[in-house]
């Protein structure tokens, strides 16, 4: 795998958006930090100590401080208001596409077990069947997770997806995305969950719409098989 | 009331809260223990929210007539620890002591009504873990029917036992302090160590157990009567 | 109970002094022999700290390589001296534990509470000396509790300091069981020691300011320290009683936080955080608060907009509690919630810019003398800058998705914590150890600490950023299990050797300041020409501090002012005026 700086390749939908928020507070940021660390520095320099001479003897000015209050104020309000967009888009009450495939991903010491509805779409039934430790998914089409775990709290992390969500004990959390890319996505868990945290790991595999398919079809075809 | 010198804030210095050091700290304290009850109360109230079939009916488990009795021996004592502050005002020496030992009565009275009332619900087998298995309320649970003038017991018990014990043994614990503080200042009253002039240790005091009187008010209303 | 009559004593022995040993110096009610006993009892858990992190950096730059003398640990940490992910779980947990609560808060607040505020503000001594006293004999033993935990069977605690549960509820996820349980009833017991000190820095800055001390003429370093107090009289009961419930739910069988009995997860995080936000800023206002004394003294200027650094102050404490959401964006908590929270956090960024802009004021035509403590004040104000806008990228929710439990958390708080809090103690520990050991400290090894330190420390926690928008989890033992991560891992092994020479570095200062004790240059009352009434009295401060109560005639910082021909003006110097329009 190649290095990349910065964020790492982006192959979901609101992706973009959490990136694009991303650089614009990096320029806003950035900016300020230059700002500061220049004028720190500068001063430094300029007014380095020199005997004889005395500082200039001043409180302040109400002026400069009413415009270095307000400047920021309404930048932080701006960047708010930007991400509050973009996190209802992906968070907000009805934001789960009332489409998307829903799979049920049960977290536990230390693997991921995606359960998918079957051929009825409901989930337990006798169609349902489970991956370990993969999720498969077609592309370019919404999927929400049913985020549950059976023990302590994991996290569900795809970095190249920007998504991430605890999966907590005791509450089923929805969290969708939309795949734009077809290939094979680390997915890994991103909170504390007991020794064996720093191996669980697991993968999504995005498909074609009719490969995925299939793949369900062989599903369902060796899950009868098994039932019988 | 004019304070006499000592129990007025420092000499030379800027005025400040306008009473003396140990009311201000006492004061403060008090704060951070009403944050300390605001967490417990606090979980208390979204647990129960949360999961409201896990609690039985008021009088169901727990033995409130008992606790009302308790409860008002508790407030008793709050009238007998404002009548020993009045009396050293007063520069009553001997009123002081009467009623300072009869707060401390009391107060141990209620420890220990309190500790008989857990090792009677441990008997009976409630304890911070929920029900005691095959004990008297895990089986009437278990069998389903009514009980004691109300519906069958919750199955599972867990989160009440965990927040009644932790919230009232807390309380108790805080009373047990009080009691031991008010033992060294009742001591201190008997060797003649407050006076009209300077009785500061009797209202400090004095402002801890009305605090922990107020807290036990509170939770009498929300562990026995909701 | 006689508070008053003890400041009188306290006065009467000012010259001479017939306590025995014990009594002055390991069983003392000095504010100032406490304040000390914090330091190094602190200074101590500090290395502790950072000893568990360069062991964990080893582990994350090597993984699977043997530790370096890493025979000496047992089976059950390290066999072979490889260590084990259930020990590797236990630094992480202990690392953050020791620095949070046994070095960078008692250092800030143990230490300098207790050592300033009765000499800045002109008392003899605390409101209440025994109870001061008590405090540090209580935080003692919970330190204690705290490291014998790793010896225990099971190991210490492992489930990160924050203790997520259910995790950190139960043996049976966690594998810990008695380590756990020790590190509640250490944070137990460690509270009271806060609570009880808090209880005494407020009533003193309350009570017992000397004549003229009026509320703002209190240097920014006292105003900083009262608010902390209040934070912590107020925060540390909510994070008591839920490290009581907490062990309850590990020693008694309760549930408050194990959901197969109906527990709630969330309630820990919830009370947790409503703690732990607040805790943010009892571990950077204090800091804040020595930076513009040093940054006054360094530049010889009054500080830039003296009210409105109060008010940014009291305005971080007041933001600290509504922010605590913050730490749960992707916990399951409603994501409305969320937004509000994200509002409210980023108001933040208000009073720190204008904190740091009214710094950058002061030194705006100064004469500035770079000494030790001036060079690690501007460097807390560099770093801090770094710190304050990395919280801008977790502050809004939907890029806090990505970064949210990865190393651009870890880098943010270390650029807080060690950029922002560490750099400052560096420069507070400089500037008053002529106060407390009558001696100075090195000028020119504090100087080559300070450069190396600073350019190690940057080598080390820049880099973090970068692994964290990679997507590097936080916490995991080996990051070569994930082939994404694999690009980066030489990253991780630059990250681990800069931070083998930064600890190594700290052994400039810690020389430093045991050498300086017994041969540093003799210091005078005022070695660094400073305004405060702690300058007034002998090096290091007598009991008792003050023969008479000062009188306070001027606002803190009165560097430069034109009444004077010297370019500092003390607070207790009474000048006749010329004519005066800005001069407070």
């Amino acid at each position: 795998m190649p290095f990349d700086w910065g964020l790492p390749p982006a192959a979901s939908t609101f992706a973009a958006d959490i990136d694009r928020i991303y650089y614009i507070i990096l320029a806003v940021t950035g900016l300020a930090f230059v700002i500061v660390e220049v004028a720190l520095v500068w001063f430094l320099i300029k007014y380095r100590g020199r005997p004889g001479r005395k500082a200039h003897y001043t409180h302040g000015s109400v002026k400069a401080e009413v415009i270095w209050t307000a400047v920021p104020a309404v930048v932080v309000v701006v960047i708010g208001i930007l991400s509050g967009r973009v996190w209802n888009h992906i968070r907000g009450r009805d934001s789960v596409p009332p489409d998307a495939l829903p799979v049920a991903l049960v977290a536990k010491q230390f693997e991921w077990n995606a359960t998918y509805p079957g051929a009825d779409g409901s989930f337990d039934t006798d169609d349902d069947f489970t991956l370990r430790n993969e999720m498969r998914v077609p592309v370019n089409r919404p999927v929400v997770v049913h985020l549950t775990s059976e023990d302590v709290i994991h996290s569900f992390f795809v970095p190249a997806f920007r998504v991430k969500q605890d999966a907590v004990p005791g509450m089923e959390i929805r969290v969708w995305f939309q795949a734009t890319e077809t290939g094979e996505f680390p997915l890994a868990c991103a909170e504390l969950c007991g020794l064996g945290h720093y191996r669980m790991s697991a993968r999504v595999v995005v498909q074609e719409q009719d490969a995925y398919e299939r793949w369900l079809a062989e599903q369902a075809a060796s899950q009868t098989v098994a039932s019988r | 009331m004019a304070h006499p010198a000592v129990m007025q804030p420092p000499a030379q210095a800027e005025p400040g809260a306008g009473v003396y050091n140990e009311k201000l700290g006492m004061w403060v304290f008090l704060g951070s223990e009403v944050m300390f009850f605001t967490a417990l109360i606090g979980a208390y109230i979204i647990l129960r929210f949360a999961q409201p079939g896990a609690w039985a009916l008021p009088g169901q488990i727990l033995n409130v007539p008992v606790t009302a009795v308790n409860t008002f021996l508790l407030i008793c004592s709050s009238v007998t620890m404002v009548k020993a502050f009045a009396a050293i005002q007063e520069g009553d020496q001997r009123m002081l002591r009467v009623w300072l030992l009869a707060t401390v009565i009391i107060g141990a009275t209620f420890v220990s009504v309190q500790v008989f009332e857990y090792m009677q619900l441990a008997h009976e087998g409630f304890l911070p873990g929920g029900y005691v298995a095959g004990s008297h309320l895990a089986e009437v649970a278990e069998s389903g029917v009514a009980y004691k003038g109300g519906p069958a017991l919750p199955e599972s018990v867990g989160l009440y036992g965990s927040t009644f014990y932790t919230m009232t043994g807390f309380h108790g614990f805080h009373v047990t302090m009080g009691v031991l503080s008010m033992i060294f200042v009742t001591v201190k009253a008997y060797r003649g160590g407050y006076t009209a002039q300077d009785h500061r240790g009797v209202e400090v005091i004095g402002l801890y157990w009305h605090f922990v009187d107020l807290v036990w008010i509170i939770l009498f209303t929300i562990v026995y009567l909701i | 109970m006689a508070t008053t009559a003890a400041a009188f004593d306290h006065v009467a022995h000012a010259h001479i002094d017939t306590r025995s040993f014990i009594k002055r110096y390991i069983f003392s009610t000095d504010h100032k022999i406490i304040g000390i006993q914090f330091l190094i009892m602190s200074l101590l858990f500090l290395g502790v700290g950072g000893l568990l992190a360069i062991m964990m950096r080893w582990q994350l730059g090597f993984p699977g390589a043997a530790l370096p003398a890493g025979g000496m640990f047992p089976e059950t940490m390290a066999p072979d001296g490889i260590m084990l992910p259930e020990f590797y779980n236990s630094l992480v947990t202990m690392h953050g534990t020791f620095m949070v609560f046994f070095a960078i808060m008692p250092l800030l607040v143990g230490v300098f509470a207790n050592f300033l505020i009765p000499l800045k503000i002109g008392a003899p001594d605390m409101a209440f000396p025994r109870i001061n006293m008590a405090s540090f004999w209580i935080a003692v033993p919970a330190g204690l509790i705290m490291l014998t935990s790793f010896a225990v069977e099971g190991g210490a605690a492992g489930a990160g300091w924050t203790m997520y549960a259910p995790l950190s509820a139960s043996a049976e996820y966690s594998g810990v069981s008695t380590g756990q349980m020790l590190w509640s009833a250490s944070i137990v017991v460690l509270g009271m020691a806060s609570i009880l000190g808090s209880m005494n820095y407020i009533t003193t800055v309350i009570n017992m300011r000397a004549p003229g001390m009026t509320w703002f003429r209190m240097p920014l370093s006292i105003w900083a320290l009262f608010i902390t107090a209040i934070l912590t009289i107020l925060a540390i009961p909510i994070l008591s009683g839920a490290a009581i419930m907490l062990l309850f739910d590990q020693l008694l069988g309760t549930h408050f936080f194990l959901p197969p009995q109906g527990g709630q997860p969330l309630l820990w995080q919830h009370l947790f955080w409503f703690f732990g936000h607040p805790e943010v800023y009892i571990l950077i206002l204090p800091a804040m608060g020595f930076v513009s004394d040093i940054i006054a003294n360094g530049s010889r200027k009054p500080i830039f907009g003296y009210h409105s650094m109060v008010f940014a102050i009291m305005g971080i404490g007041f933001l600290g509690w509504i922010v605590w959401g913050h730490h749960m964006f992707q916990s399951g908590m409603n994501p409305t919630l969320g937004t509000s929270f994200m509002i409210s956090t980023l108001l933040i960024a208000v009073p720190s810019a204008i904190k740091t802009f009214n710094w950058l004021g002061t030194t705006w035509r100064g004469n500035i003398r770079f000494h030790v403590p001036m060079l690690n004040a501007v460097a807390f104000v560099a770093m801090f800058v770094i710190g304050g806008l990395s919280g801008v990228f977790m502050a809004s929710t939907p890029v806090d998705i990505q970064i949210h439990d990865t190393y651009f958390i870890v880098a943010h708080i270390h650029y807080v914590l060690f950029g922002g809090s560490l750099f400052a103690l560096f420069g507070a520990i400089t500037f008053w150890y002529p106060k407390m050991f009558g001696r100075m400290m090195s000028e020119r090894w504090g100087k080559v600490h300070f450069i190396l330190t600073f350019i190690f420390y940057n080598l080390t926690f820049f880099p973090m950023h970068q692994l964290g928008l990679g997507g590097h989890m936080r916490r995991i033992y080996d990051p070569t299990e994930y082939e994404f991560l694999l690009p980066m891992q030489g990253i991780n092994r630059f990250i681990t050797v800069s931070a083998i020479l930064l600890f190594t570095t700290q052994f400039i200062f810690a020389a430093n300041f045991v050498i300086s004790w017994f041969k540093g240059k003799r210091a005078g009352n005022n070695p660094w020409q400073d305004t405060g009434l702690e300058w007034t009295t002998p090096s290091p401060a007598p009991h008792g501090n003050f023969p008479t109560t000062p009188t306070v005639y001027h606002a803190p910082y009165e560097f430069s002012s034109p009444h004077v021909a010297e370019d500092y003006l003390m607070q207790d110097r009474k000048v006749e005026r010329i004519a005066s329009p800005t001069a407070s």
